[in-house]
C-alpha cells in the first residue's frame, strides 16, 4: 500500500509534510539541491535580519569614515567600492537563485525591526520570486513601561501591513511567550496570517565565567522541545483559516508523525540536519511513511489532527488537567 | 556626441578621468599629493570601467616609483600608452628611466602634483622643487594653473606628445590644485577621442619591440658617436612647440577654451609684468585686475609649455610697451644665479628681445621665490611685486610671502589688500576630523556647483596630528569662475563645529565686519555669551557679527548619528547663507545623503541623516548678543609660561597657527630642532579619559604597555614622597617583594590622552561584582580634568627608579622604566607607537633612530612638537628621517660612523694609556656593556676619562675628548613600515641584514600603506581589500622574516603586543642584545584594517590565534636550537578571523566568490607557512640553513601546501 504523503501549507500543494525550517544551513546552494534531493517538500530560506543589514551598513560607513578627513595623507583608507553587497542584495539574489533552481517551493524569511524596513524587504523578497514568505517576529519585550497588549498591536500592524504589500502567502514565526497564545493565534490570522509557525527559538544570552561577560548562544534543539508546539498546535487545529507549521523538535519520525497527528500542516527541521546532516531528511520521512503504513493509515491528510484537541478522546489533557496529571504521575514515580 | 557637463571635483580627480580614458597602462606607487592619480584608476578598472579604446586599463603597483618608471618604459617599449602619476622623491626616483624615455623618444604622458623635494625637512605641500629637478631629462613639461586646466591640458599633453614623440610631465601644484575642489566643465570620452590621433598611436604601436620585426635599442655607444647621436633628437624638441600650440588650438575649436604656449593677461600697455606658471597665476590676475581697475599698468604671462622653453613665443606673449618683469619661481636653487623661470625668460629676452622689438630697451628682469611647500600666495603678495618692480633700484632677487630678517630679500607688502568681491560667499568652518566638517563643506559644494550656475571652490587645510587633528574647510561660492588660489583672510561667514575651539584659536580674526558666525554650542542662546571667552566676546561686539548657535551633537545624537554632525551643520549653513532658497537646499541635501549612503545599503542611515536635516533647523537660533563683554576667562596660550623660550617663541606661534608670521631668523637653518616637545602642547582631544581605581588594580602594567600615547605610566616611589601629593593624588602599598614598603600609582595625563581606550580594553582586572567597572575606566575629561591635571605634575616630580633595580624583562618592569616618547600625533589607538615607546624604555638614552618616512616619521617628527624626548639626565633618542627607501642604510650609517670612531677612541686610548692611567684604560675598553649597570659605569668611566684628558695638552687628547662619546655603547635602530620594509626599502634592508654589522631594525608591520591612506604593500594579505588592490590582494604575504633568515646570522623575531607582550618585550631585548642585525617585524592593528580601534589588540591576538601571523624568534646564537616558533598551533578558520575585520569582509561583500576562493588559499598559506616554521623549530642552525637554502638530500626542502589535518596532529 503506498501512503499520499502529500499536504498544503499556505496555499501551497507540497509532496509531503516535511520542511526545511530557516536556518544557516540554506546559505549555500549546494545544500538546497541536497535538501531537494534528500525529499524536503519546501525550504524556508535563512531569515533576512534587517538589524544586521542596517548594523553592517552603518559598520561600513563608520569604518569607512574612521580617521578620514584628518590628515592630508591620508583623507580615506578604502578604496571606493561601488558595489558593495551590504544590504539585502545578496540574499534576494540568493532567494532568486535558489527559486531558479529547485523544483520545490521557497519560502523566504524576513526579520525586521522598523515598520519601513519589514516592508521593503517584504516586497523584495516577493520580487526575487519567493512563493511565501514567513515573517519571524523577533522581538524581546525588555521595557517595562510596555503594555503586553502594546506588544501584541505591534505585531498585528506589522503582519497587516505586510499583507497590504505583498501578494504571496505569508506564515508568522512566533514564540509562545504570550498570555494568550491561542487568542493571539487568532488574531494574527485576522491581520491577515496565512499561516502560523509555531514556535521560534530565541538566542539567549550565556555567561563567560572566567571573562564575566554576557555572550550570546544558540542549542540546537532537542525532541524534549516537541511538547510546547506539539501542545498548541493540538489546541489550534481546526479552529483557524490558517495552516499550521510545527517547528522546534522534530528529530525522528515520531516527531514529525506527532506534529502531524496534532494538526500541522508540515513539520519543519533544522537542528537534526546540523546533528545528523542532511539525510536525516530522508530518513524521518521513510520513518513517516513506515508509521501510517503500520498504522494502516493511507494518507498523510487522513492522520492529521487525529490526536488534536477538538477531536483526541481526552481533549482536556491539553489543558490544565494534563499538567496535574503529570505532576502526580512524576510524583508517584518518585515513591 | 555626450554632452560635456559641469562637474565640481578636485584637479586629482579631474586629471585622473583624462589619464584612464587614454591610457591602457599604468604603474603607480603612492606618495602625497599624487596618490588619488593612482587609486581612482584602480577602482574604476577594478568596476570594469573602460578607457576610450574599449579595454579596461592595467593599473598596477610597483614596490617604488623607479619601479613604476621601469615598467612604464617597459610598457611603452612593447608598444602600450602607458602613464604613472608621482610628486616629489617619487619623480626624483624616476628620473633614470626618464631619460631613456626621452631618449629613445617615447610618447608617455607623466602626470605630476608638484610637491616640495625634502631638504633640511619634509613637506608633503606643493612647489616646483621636484618637476625641475627634471629639466635635463629632456621631457616637455607643461603646467596647469587650476583644476579646469588640469583637465584640459592632461588631453592636450596626451595628444602633443603622440605628434611629438617627445614624453610630457603635465604637472600642477600638489594640494593646491590637486585636492581643491572647483567647478569645471568635463570633458568627454568623444572629446577624447577627437583630439587623439590615431595614427600617431599606430605609429607609435608600430614602433613598438616586436620579434616579428626585432629590434635593437639601449646600446651602449663609445666617443666616437654618442654626442652626434645625443644631437640627432634635436629637431623633435623644435617642433614640440608648434605642435602643442597646434593641439591647443585644436582643442579650442572642440571645446572653446584656447589656451597658448604663453598666456598674457593684463593691460594691452602694461609696463610692469609678473611672469609665473602653476596655481599662483589665479592669484595674479585678481591683483591685476584690481590694480588695473586702479589705473595702473600692469599684467602677466602665464607659461603654460615650461619646456622646451619658446622664446620666441614668450617674447610675442609680452606687450611691447613692458619695462620691467618679476619672474616668480615656486621653486628655490640654493648658489643658482637665479630660479629657473628667471633663468629662462632672462635668456629668453637677451635671445629674443631686440629681434622682436627693435631700437626698444630690454625690459628690465628681477627674480622671486614665493609659494615654497603651499606657502600662502595672495594677491596682496602680488601687490608688493608690483610695487617692487615699480621703485628705483628693484631687488635682483627677492622672496615674497616671508619675511627674511637674516639676508633681507623679502619684499614687504600690505596683508590688508584684498581683491574678494562682495558678492562672493566666503565661508570658513573649523572641525574635527571625525565630526565630517571637510565632508560636509565638500558636499556643499558639489551641490552649489553642479545644482545652481553659481561657481564654487573648495579648500582644506589639515594640522599636522593625527588624533584629533584641527580642519580649516575654506569655501567660496560665486557668480563667476573662481580662480584665486588662495586661503580666504576674510569670510562673511564662519563657522565653529567644536565649542572647545574657542579657547585655543583665534578664528573671529578672519570675520569681516557684519560676518555671520555659526558656533556649534552646548548652551542656548540664552546662555552661550557667557560661556564664551573674552576675547572672543570683542570681537562678535567689535565686528557686529550676525551670531547663531545650534548644538549640532544633540541633533546628531537624537538622530542616533553619533558624533557626526556634518548633516545639521551644512543645514545651518544653507539656512543662514541663503546661496539657495531652503526648501531646494534640504531637497539637494536629502539627495546627495541617498546617493552617499543609499546604494550602500544603508536605509536606516538615510533616515538618520533626514532626521538630522529636518533637526538641525528646529535647533538654530540667533544669539542676541549682549552690548558688552561679560567674560571672565581668556583664551588658553598655546604653550604654558614654564616653556622653553624656543618652545615658545617658535613652537607656540605655530601652535597658534601663527607660524606665517615666524621670520627667517626664528627657523634653525639646518633643520636641527630639539627633542621632548610635545610636553608643552596641551590638547586636550579626549572626550573620555581612564580613570584609575586602586582598590582594583593588580599592578600588572598592561594599561601603560599599551598605551599609544606614553599618557598612563606607573611609578613604584617612597611614601615618603606622599607629604607633597595634591589632595586627591591616590597611591596604593606596591604589591610584590623588589620594593617593599614602597607606593604604587598609575597616572594619566589628562591633557595628552587621545581617549582611545585601549588601555581598558585590556585591563583584566574588574570588579566582582559590576564586572563593567575595571581597575581603570573612561570617565568624561570634563569631570576629571582639574584633579588629574594637578596629580600629573606631581606624578612627574616623582623620581624615576634606579634602572638597574628594575626586573626589565617583565610587563610590569618595563613600564617602570619611563617612556622616551610621548604624546605623539598618531592616530587614537594607533598599533605602532606602544612598539616605539617601548623601544625607547628599554634603549633610549643610548638610541639613534633612522627612520623611513611614512606614518612613523610623521608621528615621531612632525612639527610643530616632537614626541621623542629626554629622560632626568637629558639623555634621549635622536633621530632622523632621511627618505622612505633607504631607512636600513642611513641607519647602517650611523652604525658605521660609530664603529670607527669606537676604533678611532682604542687607537687614542693606546697613545694615551699612559697618561690616562692602564686600569681606566683597561676598563674603558673591557666593560662588556651588556646592561643598563655595566652601561651606567661605562658612562662614570667616560665622565672620568673626560676629566683626565682635559688636563692632558696634547693633540690626541683634544681628538679623543671630542670622541669620547663613542664609547658608550650605542642602540642604533633603523623604524619604519611595511611599505618601506617590505617594498621600496627591501634592497637596502637585505644588503644591511647582510652586513653583519649591530644594527636593529623594526619593522611596524600594519600590512598596508598606512600613512598615504591605506594603499596595498606586499605585507598586505591575501584576500584584503586595500587601495591599489581593490578587488582583494590576490598573492600571499611576503614572509619578510623568512628571507632574513636566510642569512644565518640575523636575529629575527615576529612579535605582537596584542597577542603576546611578554614575548614582545623579550624577543625585543635579545634582538638588541646581538651583537649583529636584527629584525623585529611587529603587528600593528591600523584603522586601515578597517576595525573598531580600541579592539585593535584583539584583533592582533586572533591573528595570532589563526596562525596569520605565528610569533617566533630565531636566535643565531643559539647554534642548536635557534629557532623557536612562540605561538600555539593555528586555531580557527582564517576566514572567521578575516570576516571580523573590513579589509577583508569587503571583499566578502563586493566579491563572495572571488573572497572565498581568496579565503582558502589563505587558509592553505597558514598550513604552509607552520609547517616549515614546525620544521625549523626542531632543526638545528646548519639544517635550517640547508631547509631554506634547499640544499642538501632533497628531503629538507620547504614543504608544499599541508593538510589541515596534517598541521594539527
Amino acid at each position: 500500500m503506498t501512503v499520499d504523503l502529500a499536504t498544503q501549507y499556505l496555499g501551497l500543494a507540497l509532496k509531503n509534510p516535511l520542511v526545511v525550517a530557516a536556518c544557516s544551513l540554506t546559505d549555500h546552494l549546494e545544500k538546497l539541491l541536497q535538501m531537494q534531493e534528500d525529499g524536503a517538500s519546501a525550504i524556508v530560506m535563512h531569515s533576512l535580519f534587517e538589524e544586521q543589514i542596517e548594523h553592517e551598513a552603518n559598520e561600513l560607513q563608520r569604518v569607512y569614515e574612521q580617521g578620514a578627513d584628518s590628515f592630508a595623507e591620508a583623507l580615506t583608507y578604502f578604496p571606493k567600492i561601488e558595489e558593495f553587497q551590504v544590504g539585502p542584495k545578496a540574499y534576494v539574489d540568493h532567494v532568486a537563485q535558489a527559486k531558479k533552481e529547485l523544483r520545490i517551493p521557497v519560502i523566504a524569511s524576513l526579520n525586521g525591526v522598523s515598520p519601513g524596513g519589514w516592508l521593503r524587504y517584504a516586497k523584495m523578497l516577493q520580487d526575487a520570486g519567493a512563493d511565501a514568505l514567513e515573517l519571524n517576529i523577533y522581538y524581546i519585550a525588555a521595557d517595562l513601561n510596555q503594555t503586553s497588549a502594546q506588544v501584541e498591536e505591534q505585531y498585528l500592524d506589522l503582519v497587516s501591513a505586510v499583507k497590504k504589500a505583498v501578494s504571496i502567502p505569508v506564515a508568522v514565526k512566533i514564540g509562545p511567550f504570550f498570555s494568550s497564545p491561542g487568542y493571539m493565534a487568532r488574531r494574527l490570522v485576522e491581520a491577515g496570517a496565512d499561516g502560523l509557525v509555531l514556535f521560534n527559538r530565541f538566542l539567549q544570552p550565556d555567561f563567560d565565567l572566567e571573562e564575566l561577560r554576557v555572550v550570546p548562544h544558540l542549542e540546537l534543539s532537542t525532541s524534549a522541545e516537541l511538547l510546547l508546539p506539539l501542545r498548541w498546535i493540538a489546541i489550534l487545529y481546526g479552529r483557524l483559516k490558517a495552516s499550521l507549521a510545527l517547528t522546534s523538535g522534530i528529530h525522528r519520525p515520531q516527531d514529525l508523525v506527532k506534529a502531524i497527528l496534532a494538526g500541522a500542516d508540515v513539520g519543519m527541521v533544522a537542528s537534526v540536519l546540523y546533528r545528523e546532516g542532511l539525510a536525516a531528511i530522508g530518513t524521518i520521512l521513510h520513518g513517516l511513511e513506515t508509521w501510517l503504513t503500520e498504522h494502516q493509515y493511507t494518507s498523510v491528510q487522513q492522520a492529521r489532527g487525529a490526536l488534536s484537541q477538538a477531536k483526541c478522546p481526552n481533549p482536556a489533557a491539553f489543558e490544565r488537567a494534563n499538567y496535574m496529571r503529570a505532576l502526580i504521575s512524576f510524583t508517584s514515580q518518585v515513591r | 556626441m555626450a554632452e560635456r557637463r559641469f562637474v565640481t571635483i578636485d584637479g586629482n580627480e579631474a586629471t585622473a578621468n583624462i589619464a584612464h580614458l587614454t591610457n591602457e597602462v599604468a604603474a603607480i606607487y603612492p606618495i602625497t599629493p599624487s596618490s588619488g592619480l593612482g587609486e581612482m584608476p584602480d577602482a574604476w578598472a577594478a568596476a570594469g570601467r573602460k578607457n576610450i579604446f574599449g579595454s579596461v586599463p592595467l593599473i598596477v603597483e610597483m614596490q617604488s616609483e623607479a619601479g613604476a618608471a621601469g615598467a612604464v618604459h617597459g610598457a611603452l617599449q612593447a608598444g602600450a600608452i602607458s602613464t604613472t602619476f608621482t610628486a616629489s622623491q617619487g619623480l626624483l626616483l624616476m628620473i633614470p628611466n626618464m631619460f631613456k624615455v626621452a631618449g629613445e623618444l617615447t610618447p608617455t604622458v607623466f602626470h605630476v602634483t608638484a610637491r616640495t623635494v625634502a631638504t633640511h625637512a619634509l613637506s608633503i605641500f606643493g612647489d616646483h622643487s621636484d618637476v625641475m629637478a627634471c629639466r635635463t631629462t629632456g621631457w616637455a613639461m607643461l603646467c596647469s594653473a587650476s583644476v579646469q586646466e588640469a583637465q584640459d591640458l592632461a588631453l592636450i599633453a596626451q595628444a602633443a606628445t603622440f605628434e611629438s614623440r617627445v614624453p610630457f610631465i603635465h604637472f600642477y601644484d600638489g594640494f593646491r590644485i590637486s585636492h581643491e575642489v572647483n567647478k569645471i566643465e568635463q570633458l568627454t570620452e568623444d572629446d577624447c577621442r577627437a583630439m587623439l590621433d590615431m595614427q600617431r598611436i599606430h605609429e607609435h604601436r608600430a614602433r613598438a619591440m616586436n620579434p616579428e620585426r626585432p629590434v635593437l635599442r639601449g646600446t651602449a655607444q663609445n666617443p666616437d658617436v654618442f654626442f652626434q647621436a645625443r644631437e640627432s633628437c634635436n629637431r623633435f624638441y623644435q617642433a614640440v612647440p608648434g605642435i602643442v600650440q597646434k593641439v591647443m588650438d585644436r582643442f579650442a575649436r572642440l571645446v572653446g577654451r584656447q589656451y597658448h604656449l604663453f598666456d598674457y593677461i593684463g593691460a594691452p600697455d602694461a609696463e610692469r609684468v609678473i611672469v609665473l606658471m602653476g596655481s599662483g597665476v589665479g592669484v595674479v590676475e585678481e591683483a591685476v585686475e584690481r590694480l588695473r581697475n586702479e589705473g595702473q599698468k600692469v599684467g602677466l604671462v602665464q607659461v603654460h609649455l615650461y619646456r622646451p622653453f619658446d622664446a620666441k613665443a614668450f617674447v610675442q606673449a609680452l606687450p611691447k610697451t613692458v619695462r620691467r618683469i618679476a619672474v616668480l619661481d615656486r621653486t628655490k636653487e640654493p648658489g643658482a644665479l637665479g630660479e629657473p623661470l628667471y633663468l629662462d625668460v632672462t635668456a629668453a629676452l637677451a635671445e629674443q628681445w631686440t629681434e622682436q622689438v627693435p631700437g626698444t630697451p630690454m625690459p628690465l628682469v628681477i627674480g622671486g621665490r614665493y609659494g615654497l611647500s603651499s606657502k600662502e600666495f595672495t594677491p596682496a603678495m602680488v601687490k608688493g611685486v608690483f610695487d617692487e618692480l615699480a621703485r628705483p633700484n628693484p631687488r635682483r632677487h627677492f622672496t615674497v610671502g616671508i619675511n627674511d630678517d637674516v639676508t633681507h630679500l623679502s619684499v614687504d607688502y600690505d596683508p590688508h589688500w584684498s581683491t574678494e568681491k562682495e558678492d562672493v560667499v566666503r565661508a570658513v568652518f573649523f572641525g574635527l576630523g571625525s565630526d565630517g566638517t571637510v565632508s560636509s563643506v565638500r558636499n556643499t559644494c558639489k551641490i552649489c556647483g553642479e545644482n545652481t550656475p553659481m561657481y564654487a571652490q573648495a579648500y582644506f587645510v589639515y594640522d599636522s596630528r593625527k588624533a584629533g587633528s584641527v580642519t580649516t574647510s575654506h569655501l567660496r561660492l560665486s557668480p563667476r569662475p573662481i580662480k584665486g588660489s588662495y586661503l580666504i583672510h576674510s569670510a562673511n561667514f564662519v563657522a565653529c563645529h567644536q565649542f572647545q575651539f574657542l579657547d585655543r584659536i583665534d578664528m573671529l580674526s578672519l570675520a569681516e565686519p557684519g560676518a555671520t558666525f555659526l558656533l556649534n554650542s552646548p548652551y542656548g542662546p540664552d546662555e552661550v555669551w557667557d560661556h564664551l571667552p573674552m576675547e572672543v566676546q570683542e570681537q562678535i561686539l567689535k565686528k557686529n557679527l550676525k551670531f547663531y548657535v545650534v548644538d549640532a551633537y544633540r541633533v546628531a545624537r537624537e538622530a542616533q548619528l553619533g558624533v557626526r554632525i556634518n548633516t545639521v551643520l551644512q543645514v545651518c549653513f544653507f539656512a543662514l547663507s541663503k546661496v539657495l532658497p531652503l526648501e531646494q537646499a534640504v531637497q539637494e541635501i536629502k539627495d546627495a545623503i541617498k546617493t552617499t549612503y543609499g546604494k550602500k545599503g544603508g536605509g536606516a542611515i538615510v533616515e538618520k541623516n533626514f532626521a538630522a536635516v529636518d533637526g538641525a533647523l528646529k535647533a538654530l537660533h540667533e544669539v542676541k548678543v549682549p552690548g558688552r563683554v561679560t567674560s571672565k576667562t581668556h583664551v588658553v596660550p598655546p604653550v604654558p609660561a614654564h616653556a622653553p623660550a624656543f618652545v615658545k617663541e617658535v613652537l607656540g606661534m605655530m601652535i597658534a597657527n601663527r607660524g606665517d608670521e615666524l621670520p627667517v631668523s626664528k627657523l634653525p637653518c639646518d633643520g636641527t630642532f630639539p627633542t621632548g616637545t610635545t610636553q608643552y602642547e596641551k590638547r586636550c582631544i579626549a572626550q573620555d579619559i581612564p580613570i584609575w581605581d586602586p582598590k582594583l588594580c593588580i599592578q600588572c602594567g598592561f594599561c601603560s604597555l599599551v598605551c599609544p600615547h606614553a599618557c598612563i605610566r606607573l611609578k613604584v616611589f617612597d611614601p615618603a614622597l606622599l607629604a607633597k601629593a595634591p589632595e586627591g593624588f591616590q597611591a596604593v602599598d606596591y604589591r610584590g617583594k623588589e620594593y617593599p614598603g614602597m607606593k604604587f600609582v598609575v597616572q594619566v595625563s589628562p591633557e595628552d590622552c587621545t581617549g582611545c581606550g585601549l588601555c581598558v580594553q585590556t585591563c583584566p582586572a574588574k570588579d566582582k561584582e559590576n564586572p563593567k567597572h575595571k581597575a581603570i575606566d573612561m570617565l568624561p575629561l570634563l569631570e576629571h580634568l582639574h584633579r588629574e591635571r594637578q596629580n600629573w605634575e606631581f606624578f612627574l616630580t616623582i623620581p624615576d627608579l634606579d634602572r638597574t633595580k628594575v626586573a626589565q624583562d617583565t610587563v610590569k618592569g618595563s613600564q617602570l622604566l619611563r617612556p622616551l616618547f610621548e604624546f605623539s600625533g598618531a592616530c587614537a589607538g594607533c598599533g605602532e607607537t606602544p612598539y616605539v615607546k617601548l623601544i625607547t624604555q628599554f634603549f633610549g638614552d643610548r638610541m639613534l633612530i633612522a627612520n623611513a618616512t611614512g606614518c612613523s616619521s610623521i608621528y615621531g617628527g612632525n612639527l610643530p612638537c616632537t614626541p621623542y624626548t629626554t629622560n632626568a639626565e637629558g639623555r634621549g633618542p635622536t633621530w632622523n628621517n632621511s627618505l622612505f627607501e633607504d631607512a636600513a642604510e642611513f641607519g647602517f650609517g650611523f652604525r658605521l660612523a660609530i664603529d670607527q670612531q669606537i676604533d678611532y677612541c682604542r687607537v687614542l686610548l693606546g697613545q694615551l694609556a699612559s697618561q690616562l692611567g692602564d686600569h681606566l684604560v683597561r676598563e674603558l675598553l673591557e666593560n662588556p656593556q651588556e646592561d643598563d649597570a655595566q652601561i651606567a659605569r661605562q658612562r662614570q668611566l667616560v665622565a672620568e676619562l673626560k676629566r683626565r684628558l682635559q688636563q692632558i695638552d696634547a693633540p690626541a687628547a683634544k681628538e679623543l675628548l671630542a670622541s669620547a662619546d663613542y664609547l658608550i655603547r650605542k642602540s642604533v635602530w633603523s623604524f619604519g613600515g611595511d611599505g618601506w620594509a617590505y617594498d621600496i626599502g627591501f634592497g637596502g634592508l637585505d644588503h644591511v641584514l647582510a652586513s653583519g654589522r649591530d644594527i636593529n631594525i623594526l619593522v611596524l608591520d600594519s600590512e598596508v600603506y598606512s600613512n598615504t591612506g591605506g594603499q596595498s604593500s606586499k605585507a598586505t594579505p591575501r584576500g584584503a581589500v586595500a587601495k591599489f588592490a581593490a578587488a582583494g590582494k590576490p598573492a600571499r604575504k611576503k614572509d619578510l622574516g623568512l628571507m632574513a633568515l636566510t642569512y644565518g646570522n640575523v636575529f629575527v623575531g615576529q612579535i605582537s603586543l596584542g597577542a603576546n607582550p611578554l614575548h614582545a618585550i623579550r624577543t625585543i631585548r635579545a634582538a638588541e642584545s646581538h651583537r649583529g642585525p636584527s629584525l623585529l617585524i611587529a603587528l600593528c592593528h591600523c584603522i586601515g584594517w578597517g576595525i573598531d580601534m580600541v579592539q585593535g589588540l584583539e584583533h592582533q591576538k586572533e591573528a595570532v590565534t589563526c596562525g596569520h601571523w605565528p610569533l617566533y624568534h630565531y636566535d643565531p646564537r643559539d647554534e642548536e636550537h635557534p629557532f623557536h616558533l612562540d605561538s600555539k598551533p593555528p586555531k580557527g578558520s582564517f576566514k572567521d578571523f578575516a570576516l571580523k575585520e573590513a579589509r577583508f569582509a569587503m571583499l566578502a561583500r563586493s566579491k563572495p566568490e572571488r573572497a572565498e576562493q581568496l579565503f582558502q588559499e589563505a587558509q592553505q598559506d597558514i598550513y604552509a607557512r607552520w609547517a616549515l616554521y614546525e620544521l625549523l623549530a626542531k632543526s638545528g642552525k646548519a639544517a635550517i640553513q640547508a631547509i631554506l637554502q634547499g640544499d642538501g638530500d632533497g628531503k629538507t626542502g620547504a614543504p608544499t601546501a599541508q593538510t589541515k589535518k596534517e598541521v594539527e596532529a
